[in-house]
């Protein structure tokens, strides 16, 4: 039986991959907590997952320059968050202290993902050599 | 990697945030100067923030937006006029001019800035632990 890699792995490396972009999109939100009309965005995460791993399975090449690459992009998923407060009186939805709960929540995830893709290497290793 | 985003991202954040400090600085320092005509009195200023979009790469527009500071605006508060013809800033009829900084606005406005600048940095160490973490995969 051939080991391959994409199998091996399993979801985790799109599930690194989808928790890196929410990473960014929380950040933004943070960065953006003082601008005035700005309105908070969150991901869809199974959405953003689904669409990740599809795109791993169906990587097109581009053999032309005007063909569109479709995989670069991760951005189906991310949508407005519904604010639990009404507005403050310049529009923005923003709320600091929700945004880094998440963005912490969010990063242990991460560091899930990576313990998950450790333990699965770790196992690929000790297949390979035997020990 | 969208993980260097949040970099430039919370940098920006830093950025604008910082420079909120500096004209809140600039307020409470001239807080107490005051002028002998209108045009020449100091008056509060304060910076505009706006989400400025990343076009790094195309298609990303939508998640990644950092902030920037589009401007900065002068209060158009009125000034506080007292009449003091003692004072060696008086003009002819004895009145001198107090900038229109209210200190206390200012003290608070610092305050949130710092913080925001503190969450920012914060988020930066946070990314900055994950990419560590992510570059030791598999030992």
């Amino acid at each position: 039986m051939a080991i391959n890699f994409q199998q091996a792995l399993g979801i985790h490396p799109q599930t690194l991959a989808v928790r890196a972009k929410r990473a960014e999109v929380i950040s933004s939100n943070i960065a953006n907590a003082d601008t005035p009309g700005y309105k908070a965005k969150d991901m869809d995460f199974k959405a953003a997952l689904a669409q990740a791993s599809q795109k791993q399975q169906s990587g097109m090449s581009r053999t032309h320059a005007k063909h569109f690459d479709i995989r670069s992009e991760l951005n189906n998923g991310v949508q407005y968050r519904t604010p639990d407060q009404p507005d403050t009186g310049d529009g923005n939805t923003v709320d600091a202290q929700v945004e880094r709960n998440l963005y912490l929540e969010n990063s242990m995830q991460y560091q899930a993902s990576l313990q998950f893709l450790t333990g699965r290497i770790k196992g690929l290793k000790k297949a390979i050599t035997g020990q | 990697m969208s993980l260097f985003n949040v970099f430039t991202i919370s940098g920006t954040g830093m950025s604008a945030q910082s420079v909120r400090l500096n004209t809140t600085a600039s307020n409470i320092a001239n807080a107490d100067s005051v002028s002998s005509s209108v045009d020449k009195t100091y008056r509060a200023r304060h910076p505009v923030f706006a989400a400025a979009m990343q076009k790094a790469a195309a298609g990303q527009e939508d998640s990644s937006v950092g902030v920037q500071v589009l401007g900065v605006v002068e209060s158009n508060k009125p000034l506080t006029v007292e009449h003091n013809p003692a004072h060696p800033m008086a003009d002819k009829d004895g009145y001198i001019y107090k900038p229109n900084v209210n200190v206390i606005e200012e003290m608070t406005n610092m305050i949130s800035a710092s913080r925001s600048y503190q969450t920012n940095v914060q988020l930066a160490e946070s990314a900055k632990n994950m990419l560590n973490k992510t570059l030791q995969l598999g030992k």
